[in-house]
């Protein structure tokens, strides 16, 4: 198991490896000087060089990459130019918004779509299945921030139940703060919810199949009990690796669904970076993202030979 | 187990039988059957006339448009759906209906496209990774590494660094489909290349080129059509997000993200200017993922079963 683990860790390095490179890479993707880019048409010469003195520009492209590499290691990636402040700081200060919402929209996924995939499987070919399976189809269909306006359309601005945006600490007001992540959280975790109804159906239809579930019937158990006890615990193994991915699409989605609801996080600061071309403060966030997904992913994968006895990888 | 067995016994029956319709009389031995399953299955039939309403829409757009799409009219700004303007108005006055269909184009421009690009250069990419072993482990860790993004935040970043331009959304979502495609190619390479037909190939002699794309590429194409559509859709989808960030088409041309991103800063004004554009999306990523469904069911006996 840990030999499994350090391994994985290994091969962790080279893709990390080239996640770093695209990163540094997108600087130098610009048409033309990225320095005069980043500071528009007013700017002066000197400004211009000094900006790409401080950018390091200036230095050959080898020791430009050292350079970001190095400082990404300590999780330095420079100085944004709008915000006066290191980035990290800046995605530090940002951390809080985008973690709860990606956790909350986890919970919402989890909470609409296991029970629908379970239900739909159990009475599989019911008007109730049919239902869910339209649902589940519209759901991945349908693009996170429409969604997201039709329910400030519904809630905010015709019913006016809940405030259409802005972010409150869980610290400061804690009923503030759920009251204003709830459209947040499930206009982003309902397109995952749909996937995860559909995965779920099919591992619980496929388990429904297995010759131990007819034995626990044949010995006289009630349906609930076989499925709670015996199906449910082995449909939900395959789903624990979807929950990996799904973490890097609502980290993804994060950064839409923030800006439509004027969450302060880090998806926001990518955007807003994005219009000033601010790209030390893109390069770091983006690079945080990716490496924060790439470590969900690996820790999915250790918590499913955890969880599943079967799956003893790299035992050949 | 014994009632799978009656169904099926029940589908090879009804499979034989004669269907009325265009394609209800391909017999089950015949390689146009998947026609035939496409067209009985209901929702994907529905949905791929649909798709080929919106195609024939965005190709007519100018001559089927009721107003201008671009023409400013501060008269009639903010006006409601009516029957002069369908979708209403925005705030310069211009008549969404006329934008909504004209946002077809960019949207189907963009989709085809990507899709196109990522398919060849994927399909290149994967069969050459999937038949030499010495690339293989060098491309699929750089494939690795851009499917260690999140993909709309890989497509922000390449938009940051090349500025917002239609022909640049088509890059940037190539760049960040592309690898989904290879690995899927580079899957099903590994999976013929060893097998017997394509081992005579290389026995008498034929190129590798010739063998990989007559037969290696040829038997993986089914997979690689449905992954193709859907690729489709997802370019339509994150097209529509980057413009909708305002990291995508430039904000003067009419596009639904560009449409739902001024539809929603009038939101309390004009709800007629956010729903509009949005079904045209929704409705356009729903057919063209369900006639993907209907496509690898139908294409891939298999999954025909469910």
């Amino acid at each position: 198991m840990t030999a499994y683990i350090l391994r994985r860790l290994v091969l962790l390095l080279p893709v990390l490896l080239i996640v770093g490179v695209v990163v540094f890479i997108l600087v130098h993707l610009t048409p033309g000087d990225p320095a005069a880019v980043m500071l528009g048409p007013e700017a002066s010469n000197e400004q211009v060089q000094q900006l790409r003195d401080q950018l390091g520009l200036n230095d050959p492209i080898y020791v430009q990459f050292i350079d970001w590499v190095g400082g990404a290691i300590h999780l330095d990636f420079g100085n944004s130019i709008f915000l006066n402040m290191p980035v990290t700081t800046a995605l530090w200060q940002r951390a809080q918004p985008t973690g709860l919402l990606t956790l909350y929209a986890l919970i919402v996924s989890l909470l609409i779509g296991v029970p629908s995939g379970i239900f739909a499987a159990v009475r599989r070919n019911s008007l109730l299945d049919r239902g869910l399976m339209a649902l589940s189809v519209s759901g991945a269909a349908m693009p996170s921030f429409y969604l997201a306006i039709l329910l400030i359309l519904l809630f905010a601005v015709t019913l006016h139940w809940l405030p259409s945006g802005g972010y409150v600490s869980i610290t400061d007001n804690p009923v503030q703060h759920f009251k204003r992540m709830l459209m947040p959280a499930f206009s982003l975790g309902f397109a995952n919810a749909a996937l995860l109804a559909r995965l779920i159906r099919s591992s619980m239809l496929d388990v429904l199949r297995e010759d131990y579930i007819r034995t626990a019937y044949s010995k006289g158990l009630a349906q609930r009990r076989v499925i709670t006890l015996h199906a449910l615990r082995n449909a939900l193994i395959p789903a624990i690796t979807v929950v990996g991915s799904s973490l890097g699409a609502l980290l993804g989605g994060a950064v839409i669904t923030e800006t439509v609801f004027t969450l302060p996080g880090m998806g926001q600061l990518v955007v807003q970076s994005v219009l000033r071309r601010d790209f030390p403060v893109i390069q770091g966030a983006v690079m945080v993202i990716a490496a924060i997904y790439v470590l969900a992913n690996l820790l999915v994968d250790v918590l499913y030979i955890y969880i599943d006895p079967r799956v003893r990888y790299g035992n050949k | 187990m014994a009632t799978s067995e009656v169904t099926q016994t029940e589908a090879i029956r009804s499979a034989r039988r004669r269907q009325p319709g265009l394609f209800g009389g391909i017999s089950p031995s015949s390689s146009f059957y998947w026609l035939r399953v496409l067209a009985e299955n209901k929702a994907a039939l529905f949905s791929g006339i649909f798709v080929l309403l919106v195609i024939i829409i965005a190709l007519l757009a100018p001559l089927i448009v009721p107003h201008s799409p671009t023409t400013v009219d501060p008269v009639n700004r903010l006006k409601s759906p009516s029957s002069a303007y369908f979708f209403g108005t925005d705030t310069l006055g211009r008549d969404s209906f006329s934008r909504t269909i004209y946002g077809a184009r960019i949207s189907l421009l963009v989709g085809v496209s990507v899709m196109a690009a990522s398919t060849i250069l994927g399909a290149i990419i994967g069969l050459v990774s999937g038949y030499y072993n010495r690339l293989d482990t060098p491309i699929m860790r750089v494939m690795d590494g851009l499917m260690a993004f999140p993909a709309i935040l890989l497509a922000i970043a390449i938009m940051a660094s090349l500025g917002p331009k239609t022909i640049n959304v088509i890059v940037a979502l190539t760049v960040v489909y592309t690898p989904r495609m290879a690995r899927l190619v580079r899957g099903m390479t590994l999976q013929i290349r060893d097998l017997p037909y394509v081992e005579s190939a290389r026995s008498i002699g034929l190129s590798d080129t010739l063998i990989l794309g007559r037969y290696v590429l040829k038997n993986a194409l089914s997979p690689v059509i449905v992954q193709a559509t859907f690729t489709v859709a997802y370019a339509i989808l994150a097209e529509a997000s980057l413009s909708f960030l305002g990291a995508g088409v430039p904000p003067e041309i009419p596009t639904w993200g560009n449409m739902l991103q001024d539809g929603q800063r009038l939101i309390t004004r004009a709800w007629w200017l956010s729903v509009f554009p949005g079904v045209a999306l929704f409705l356009t990523v729903l057919t063209l993922t369900l006639f993907g469904d209907g496509l690898r069911d139908a294409l891939d006996p298999r999954a025909r079963e469910r």
